[in-house]
């Protein structure tokens, strides 16, 4: 399809920058073709102008005929009033223009800042209008899936996507996991960042499967040497017959008071439970958390609380919350082997790491263990950033940490004493950044996703969902019916830093022999692109 | 194909003329699209309205059939009748045709016994590429519902076209523009245009 001969729908009639226009649709496009998230392009009399379909009403030039219809069981008068005395109107909101001149087309598309005039054409958008805005797929943009209805490739630049923290959205069901997956792709392929997944499902690294009972592939089948699965739980991943890289032992002695802050809402602990974890961590040092839970209900531990002014119903409280976490089978009084080194190990080669939690797939476990690892690689890369700043020495690896039921971690609540509110707030000041995924984007605080980068939504259906999910984005009501009228599955919903424009899309395929073939092909071609161009610098 | 020659100019102004036809009853179908040439200039009309009455406007023909045994009996034993009445046809000017066609009134009205021609296809298919007389047809005060003669109009241009429907489906949404306000009438138009 080209420009010339995309089909042509309709006039603008009214509009306001602010409201986007109306476009009465031509007899000859049906108003049932129309669907809201469609992308379309104006030719004003200057510029030409790109939005997206948010709305679709019908149309009558008298209202009698609403009250009086017409025969319209005679296909003649329904042929001669379609269009005319009754027609169908779709609202736009337009979001970049791009002006005819020549150093407008160089500068590209730009945001909206007018209107186009009366009676201006509306078109469907064609290959090229997507390719102009989105660019193509080259070494940093990513094929992420088709716009609406359409065999364009929609790219996505990955280099600029991991610069923020992004979000992935959506009901359960949607396809958050496939998403997730071809977005993990992408970094892994196009941009120079590193994953550190804390994949709850046991669903990235290897082997998962699809809601037809269907096992598709993940990261590690596809790009063996380029992703490194860590395990939770060895005993499980050997079942599944996972190749696994290194299985993860935590030590009672790795485990801060700042990781009990997250767990206080699943271990049912109280707020001076919590105050006495900090009391305890000064008193016993390293080995606090060992200590405390093994205090015996004695003259002495009585004398302790009372010196620490800790009332016993609290202490109690506190100490059934330590023996829960320590019954977790992944937590050893020594770990052999620290699991923050050797993952940093692998993240420094470049190396993704998925981190399997197997059969430990509470929410304690998860977030214990999401949250204590975060923090310290968090801290080795500040520490390493600020020394590559002062020194002017190589920067480590940017870091895409991807967590899931994320408003476990950033609830209004915890988000400004979590390492991953943090995180989303600081951006990539240090190099890391967030990757969340989660099903209730209501239940995260307002600070963590106003500084989202990028989000991806599928379908959401809660009013506030969709409402935080869309916080101060302009043109918010509109998306808002785009959001909303989603189909259940493979269709998404993409805006923010690294998109130009919102745009619906359907993701790329995953899960038949062909899509694995293209992804890793992909992946193959920029190899040898660079493989070629090196060969060049080598010699040219 | 040739013109048919239907009658001849009697009567003439800027917005109609009247032709007399040579012979009685013979008279140009309602609706019907028919031109008049002047030297320069061919205008074209559709005819609104036919009469048959006597000569003069004084006396009215009498009833003659009581002993005669059919109606055709009655003209054969008064011979002189096909001359003491006369049919005569209106026709609204829609369009004038000099160095190409214009869709509006033309500068001088008819001349008197100029001949009056029924449009052959040809002549129909190209006047009908645009719809703009059918305002003229709406707007002029005719003794007839103009909605009546809008469909005999376009009911009879559209069987010149390969396909009726099409032309008719066309003429029906410049209708349904021209008659956003007037509901009723394009109902009562489009019903008469089904062919």
């Amino acid at each position: 399809m080209t420009q010339e001969n995309s089909e042509r729908l309709g006039i603008v009639v009214s509009g306001s920058l602010n409201k986007g226009v109306e476009v009465k649709l031509d007899s000859s496009a049906s108003v049932e073709d129309m669907v809201v998230g469609r992308y379309v392009a104006i030719k004003g009399n200057k510029r030409r102008f790109f939005g997206m379909i948010t709305d679709v009403t019908l149309g009558v030039t008298d209202p009698r005929l609403t009250l009086a219809p017409p025969d319209v069981s005679d296909p003649f008068i329904a042929e001669v009033l379609s269009g005319t005395s009754t027609y169908g109107t779709i609202h736009v909101s337009s979001q970049l223009t791009i002006g005819e001149d020549a150093t407008s087309l160089l500068e590209g598309p730009q945001p909206v800042k007018t209107i186009p005039s009366h009676f201006s054409v509306v078109n469907l958008a064609s290959e090229r209008d997507i390719e102009l805005v989105f660019g193509k797929e080259d070494k940093e943009r990513f094929w992420i899936g088709n716009p609406l209805d359409m065999e364009t490739r929609l790219c996505l630049n990955l280099p600029e996507l991991v610069k923020r923290s992004n979000g992935i959205f959506g009901k359960s069901g949607t396809g958050k996991t496939f998403l997730t997956r071809i977005l993990l792709i992408g970094m892994l392929q196009k941009s120079a960042a590193v994953n550190l997944v804390f994949d709850m499902h046991s669903e990235y690294g290897w082997e998962g499967s699809s809601e037809q009972g269907r096992k598709v592939k993940a990261l590690k089948q596809l790009f063996p040497s380029k992703v490194a699965v860590f395990t939770l739980d060895e005993e499980n991943s050997r079942r599944r017959k996972v190749s696994t890289d290194f299985v993860v032992r935590i030590g009672y002695d790795e485990i801060e008071p700042e990781d009990m802050i997250l767990l206080r809402q699943t271990l049912n602990l109280t707020e001076p439970a919590i105050e006495a974890v900090y009391q305890m961590r000064r008193r016993f040092g390293k080995d606090w958390l060992l200590r405390t839970s093994e205090l015996e209900d004695s003259e002495e531990t009585r004398n302790l609380l009372k010196e620490l002014n800790i009332h016993e119903s609290t202490f109690q409280n506190l100490q059934r919350g330590l023996n829960t976490i320590r019954r977790l089978p992944f937590i050893a009084p020594q770990a052999p082997i620290k699991a923050v080194q050797h993952i940093l190990e692998y993240l420094d080669r470049g190396i993704n790491v998925v981190l399997e939690f197997g059969r430990y797939r509470d929410i304690t476990s998860y977030i214990l263990v999401a949250n204590m690892l975060t923090r310290r690689i968090y801290a080795q890369y500040q520490e390493r950033m600020e020394k590559a700043m002062g020194e002017d020495s190589i920067k480590p690896h940017p870091l895409v940490i991807t967590i899931e039921e994320a408003h476990k971690f950033l609830n209004p609540e915890v988000a400004s004493r979590t390492i991953f509110g943090t995180i989303a707030r600081e951006m990539r000041k240090y190099n890391v950044t967030l990757l969340v995924i989660d099903q209730r984007p209501s239940g995260i605080d307002e600070e963590v996703m106003s500084q989202m980068g990028t989000k991806i939504t599928c379908l959401l259906d809660n009013e506030r969902d969709i409402d935080s999910v869309l916080a101060g984005v302009s043109g918010k009501n509109e998306l808002k019916s785009v959001l909303a009228k989603l189909a259940a599955k493979q269709q998404a919903l993409v805006f923010g830093h690294a998109v130009p424009m919102p745009v619906v899309f359907q993701p790329r395929e995953w899960g038949s022999p062909d899509s694995y073939k293209s992804f890793a092909l992909s992946g193959e071609a920029d190899r040898n692109k660079q493989a070629e161009k090196d060969i060049e610098e080598l010699w040219g | 194909m040739e013109v048919q020659r239907v009658g001849e100019v009697i009567e003439a102004s800027t917005t109609e003329f009247v032709a007399q036809c040579y012979e009685l009853y013979q008279l140009p179908p309602f609706g019907s699209l028919v031109k008049t040439r002047d030297s320069h200039t061919e205008l074209y009309g559709v005819v609104y309205h036919a009469t048959t009455t006597g000569l003069e406007p004084g006396r009215r023909p009498i009833a003659r059939g009581k002993d005669e045994d059919s109606e055709e009996a009655i003209y054969q034993s008064n011979p002189q009748l096909s001359k003491l009445l006369r049919s005569e046809f209106s026709v609204l000017v829609v369009g004038y045709k000099d160095e190409k066609l214009h869709h509006y009134l033309p500068s001088k009205p008819a001349r008197i016994h100029g001949f009056a021609y029924q449009c052959n296809p040809d002549d129909m298919r190209e006047f009908s590429q645009s719809f703009d007389f059918l305002n003229i047809l709406l707007n002029t005060r005719l003794p007839v519902p103009a909605d009546e003669l809008i469909a005999a109009c376009l009911r009879q241009m559209s069987q010149v076209f390969e396909d009726p429907r099409t032309f008719l489906v066309a003429a029906g949404k410049e209708l349904a523009i021209l008659l956003s306000s007037e509901l009723n009438q394009l109902k009562a138009i489009l019903g008469r245009l089904r062919l």
